[in-house]
């Protein structure tokens, strides 16, 4: 059979069960994929050899397997790891020259709960350094490339999750894991025509990840269907007794809960997102994705999220905080990259020419604004300030959702994917602007997930988001799922790699 | 308010079901005299004790003293990538259990802030500590200084942070190294108002707090290992100044603080808080000012030193640490804890003065250690408590303090040093006697009543054996038996003579009675 790479989790799932294809031709398939892809650069360090002894035990595993015994869910599925995730053994970098040669001597909770169900691990995916970015130009692996193309334009995939987008829309790999801080799953879903999902802040341990912002970081799954996401999102989901923050709430089975079925549900659409000089496209597709959720038998309902606006601002001071500190550790003096001293220079000096060398620009900037706003006298005009807008903003959520609406829909970004490049001049806030549908649902530590919806004009992917109660993504799944049939989005991109 | 030092204060203490009125003076703060006037001195404290826990405060890494360079190191110690803390309940305990020892306000919502800042024994790059909201808020420290004086010193709060690593400098002449062993281990800050007076009170409450934390079991005092650190904040003002902001609580009334840190000898705590106030004191008679900043003390120059310039001053941007939700403790298991409270030090020694009948001094003496109490109340538990005090005081820890051995470690036991009070009591053995039998005890073990029965050391009352002894001295005596008619007082140089004869063995009182009887006095 060819194309194995092509397949969903669910429909490769499901030949492996019925053992029409093996783990190791599903894994050879994506291996040989991925060798072809090097102008993509989604994956940075390719494992094959673990990948194949994991899809020759996971063919043991499913040749034992019966109906009392059934193999784990993951089972012989090859998947991508963005590099964020510390991978035990494996070079885990977070596309960040300061952890150059780093290999974790421990595997990250939720990339060992996917290894415990069965998973094939192919390799480490390209991202933005330390996840802050949203076009994955600030690698020091350099840009991934999206498959989708405008004539010559190279394309950005979106970031951070940038390479895990790319390499599943690419089917360099069934699957992918992402991180989610402030859209870093869900704008790269949307730019790649994949569906991406932030769980509740709490659902996903975030131990053994690359911190940025401790408080918003979440990780989640980058499938090619909604299905694929919530038989995903549930194996790498769970308490876990090392993250303080986890969530010790049950985790559902989400695929049992996809029905489709949306009938009666109260779907609100926010006011506060329909921004000024939004692309008329963009506006399109909403009102489209509205009709088509309505027909489908919800109720669709106008709301107001008013401090919507407040959002990107707040974001950009909590976000760059938390990284200035959580970055800290970077220092030279333990692990990753040190810079190589002059006679007399001291510990400063070590400090500042190891940080100088090791971090990017962006991550540098961030680590200055947060230093900045963090700062004696700085602290309340800015920090506490933007702590208390975040608790608006999810009082904002609380009111609608307490009213009665169920999910709540908005477009993903405010475009389709941009050029590489194209914005390297421009201010950085213009590239902070990407975020600004995606972040509220940070700050509010709620679920969000966004489904390729269309294409624009040129042809290229965009996404809506749905953004979902506390602790249901089962409901917003089974809302995504309906969305997803009633689009019927089913485009990929033509290979030109 | 000059009430405040000289009066007469009053608290009460629970000895079981009775309450006990506790009245004591307070002491007169140490007065400095400089070239113009004098000065006063004001002083509080932060004293860093490390919390009693096999396990880190972070992590489950061992807190062992004295292992090989960093052997105990978890992942998150060294803040590897990705690494979370994860908050040790019984830290929190401990915490809580101190608190409660020192009458304080347990905060059931406190939460952790961290203390961001570069250095290599640092690993995160930030300390995670309690800023703004403290597990342990308002207590107090009763500091004896002594007899029937003490100082009520308030806490302040009392908050739960890690500990740094070490870097060594001199293993090397261009490397530091660095060791993580102590890194993430637990420690308390226990924060005083500025209510200490003097030096001398400054070694007193750091005594009195360490005896309280090893009484309550969370922190072994160790200073020498740096369990117990302290940084002292001295400043000076003119008398009655102090008075003024007690009343307040406006510091403006207080001379501008320096900080001591990390003293651990009670020794140096006394120099330095006396060489940083005369530092003070000189610069503002000469008409300058006193710049509020960290200094170190250094023993050899006997001087303190500014620590950092101003341009080096750190903004600390304190924030709260996101990995960690609020701690939230429940008063149930609050009032566990303060149910499983021992015995204070106060209450013991309150206890020891009403129901023993002892002094003060000797009550304090016994309650310094709560296996020094112990020993006590075991062998009180058996004869009268006075002769018992005596006896543990006197010659078991006179005793033991020739060997450099703790009352844990003890040759005698209760037991053993019960008995041979009691043969005393009973009159089997003299007092003299009983100090050799004390020692055979001490040296080669066994019963006393049997050593007694053996070495055959029972004192003789047989008054016939006494007479012939005493008809002995008096016969080889006449000389000293003229003497001694003319002057009664020297009837004791016959009783002595008469002792030797017996080997000691006779008893004094026969003895005394029958030299004076034969000598007509």
């Amino acid at each position: 059979m060819s194309d194995l790479n092509a397949l969903t989790l669910a429909g490769a799932r499901d030949k492996l069960v019925a053992k029409e294809i093996t783990s190791v031709e599903l894994t050879e398939a994506c291996l040989a994929a991925i060798e072809g892809s090097d102008s993509l650069n989604a994956f940075v360090h390719k494992t094959p050899e673990i990948a194949l002894d994991q899809a020759r035990a996971a063919d043991q595993r499913l040749a034992k397997g019966s109906q009392q015994d059934p193999a784990p869910a993951l089972c012989g599925l090859p998947l991508g790891i963005k590099d964020l995730f510390c991978t035990k053994g494996v070079p885990s970098q977070a596309a960040s020259a300061i952890l150059k040669g780093f290999k974790p001597e421990y595997e990250s909770t939720v990339s060992q709960n996917l290894l415990d169900a069965g998973a094939v691990m192919l390799g480490k995916l390209n991202m933005d350094e330390f996840a802050m970015g949203s076009s994955n130009e600030t690698s020091v692996y350099g840009d991934t490339v999206n498959p989708w193309k405008v004539d010559d334009r190279r394309l950005t995939p979106g970031g951070s999750s940038g390479g895990s987008a790319g390499a599943v829309a690419a089917d360099l790999c069934l699957a992918a894991t992402g991180t989610d801080t402030g859209g870093s799953i869900r704008q790269p879903a949307a730019f790649t025509g994949t569906v991406g999902i932030k769980p509740t802040y709490g659902r996903c341990s975030r131990w053994g990840i690359v911190a940025f912002a401790s408080s918003l970081d979440q990780a989640g799954p980058i499938t090619k269907s909604v299905r694929d996401a919530a038989i995903m999102l549930e194996a790498m989901c769970g308490h876990d007794p090392k993250d303080s923050t986890s969530s010790e709430l049950p985790v559902p089975n989400f695929e049992a809960l996809l029905t489709g079925d949306i009938r009666g549900q109260k779907i609100g659409i926010p006011k506060e997102y329909r921004m000024d000089g939004m692309p008329d496209e963009i506006e399109a597709l909403w009102r489209d994705g509205a009709a088509k959720l309505a027909d489908a038998g919800a109720e669709m309902v106008d709301i107001s999220l008013p401090h919507t606006k407040y959002a990107l601002p707040a974001y950009y001071v909590i976000a760059p905080a938390e990284a200035s500190s959580n970055l800290a550790r970077y220092d030279g003096v333990r692990y990753g990259h040190r810079a190589t001293l002059d006679a007399g220079d001291g510990i400063t000096e070590m400090y500042e020419k190891t940080r100088a060398e090791g971090f990017g620009a962006e991550v540098q900037r961030r680590v200055m604004v947060g230093t900045y706003v963090l700062s004696a006298g700085f602290y309340d005009a800015y920090y506490n300030r933007a702590r208390k807008v975040r608790a608006l903003i999810k009082q904002d959520f609380d009111t609608v959702f307490a009213a009665g609406v169920d999910a709540i829909l908005a477009p993903t970004t405010p475009s389709a994917a941009f050029g590489l490049g194209e914005m390297q001049n421009a201010d950085p806030l213009q590239m902070y602007l990407n975020d600004v549908f995606t972040v509220t649902v940070n700050l509010a530590g709620l679920p969000g997930v966004s489904v390729p919806a269309g294409l624009d004009a040129q042809g290229l992917p965009l996404g809506l988001q749905l953004i979902g109660r506390p602790w249901e993504e089962g409901d917003l799944l089974n809302c995504a799922l309906a969305l997803e049939r009633a689009v019927g989005f089913s485009q990929k991109p033509n290979k030109w790699w | 308010m000059s009430r405040l030092w000289l009066c007469r204060k009053a608290t009460k203490l629970a000895i079981g079901d009775a309450m006990l009125d506790l009245t004591y003076e307070t002491p007169k703060p140490k007065v400095i005299a400089g070239a113009k006037h004098d000065w006063e001195l004001v002083i509080g404290m932060e004293v860093h004790a490390q919390i009693s826990s096999k396990a880190k405060l972070f992590s489950g890494a061992s807190t062992k003293f004295g292992a090989e360079p960093n052997a105990n190191v978890a992942f998150v110690d060294a803040a590897m990538p990705g690494m979370l803390p994860v908050i040790n309940d019984f830290c929190i305990e401990q915490a809580v259990r101190t608190g409660l020892g020192l009458k304080a306000q347990i905060n059931l919502t406190s939460a952790f802030d961290r203390k961001n800042y570069f250095y290599p024994d640092l690993p995160q790059g930030y300390q995670i500590s309690q800023l703004y909201h403290p597990i342990v808020g308002e207590g107090e420290v009763l500091v004896d200084m002594e007899p029937g004086v003490a100082r009520l010193v308030r806490v302040e709060r009392i908050h739960i942070e890690q500990d740094a690593g070490k870097s060594i400098h001199d293993m090397d002449p261009n490397m530091s190294f660095v060791d993580l062993n102590r890194t993430g281990v637990a420690l308390m800050e226990i924060v005083s108002r500025p209510d200490i007076r003097g030096p001398e009170e400054a070694a007193a409450y750091v005594i009195k707090l360490r005896q309280i934390l090893r009484y309550l079991g969370t922190c072994d005092g160790n200073m020498q290992n740096g369990n117990l650190r302290a940084d002292v904040n001295v400043s000076v003002c003119l008398p009655g100044q102090y008075e003024k902001y007690y009343e307040t609580q406006d510091f403006s009334h207080l001379g501008t603080r320096c900080e001591i840190k990390n003293m651990n000898s009670m020794r140096f705590i006394q120099q330095a808080i006396d060489v940083e106030a005369k530092r003070q004191i000189s610069i503002l008679e000469s008409g300058g000012k006193v710049v509020q900043e960290t200094r170190l003390y250094d023993p050899d120059k006997g001087e303190t030193r500014s620590m950092r310039s101003k341009e080096e001053a750190h903004d600390y941007r304190y924030f709260p640490d996101p990995d960690l939700l609020p701690l939230v403790i429940e008063q149930g298991w609050v009032d566990d804890i303060a149910a499983s409270l021992p015995e204070l030090p106060d209450a013991k020694r309150a206890r020891f003065i009403s129901n023993f009948g002892l002094s003060e001094y000797d009550a304090s003496v016994l309650t310094a250690e709560t296996a020094s109490a112990d020993f006590f109340e075991q062998v009180a538990a058996e004869h009268d408590g006075k002769i018992a005090a005596n006896w543990v005081i006197n010659e078991l820890f006179g005793r033991l303090k020739k060997d450099d051995l703790e009352i844990t470690s003890s040759p005698v036991s209760p037991a053993q040093l019960a008995g041979v009070i009691g043969l005393i009591i009973s009159g089997d053995i003299s007092g003299k006697i009983a100090k050799d039998l004390f020692e055979i005890v001490y040296t080669e073990g066994g019963d006393p009543a049997q050593i007694v029965e053996d070495r055959g050391m029972k004192q003789v009352t047989d008054t016939g054996a006494i007479e012939a002894a005493v008809d002995q001295v008096i016969a080889d005596n006449p000389a000293q038996v003229e003497k001694a008619k003319a002057n009664p007082k020297l009837a004791g140089w016959f009783v002595g003579q008469v002792m030797k004869a017996t080997g000691g063995k006779a008893n004094p009182k026969a003895v005394n009675q029958l030299v004076a009887a034969k000598l007509g006095l």
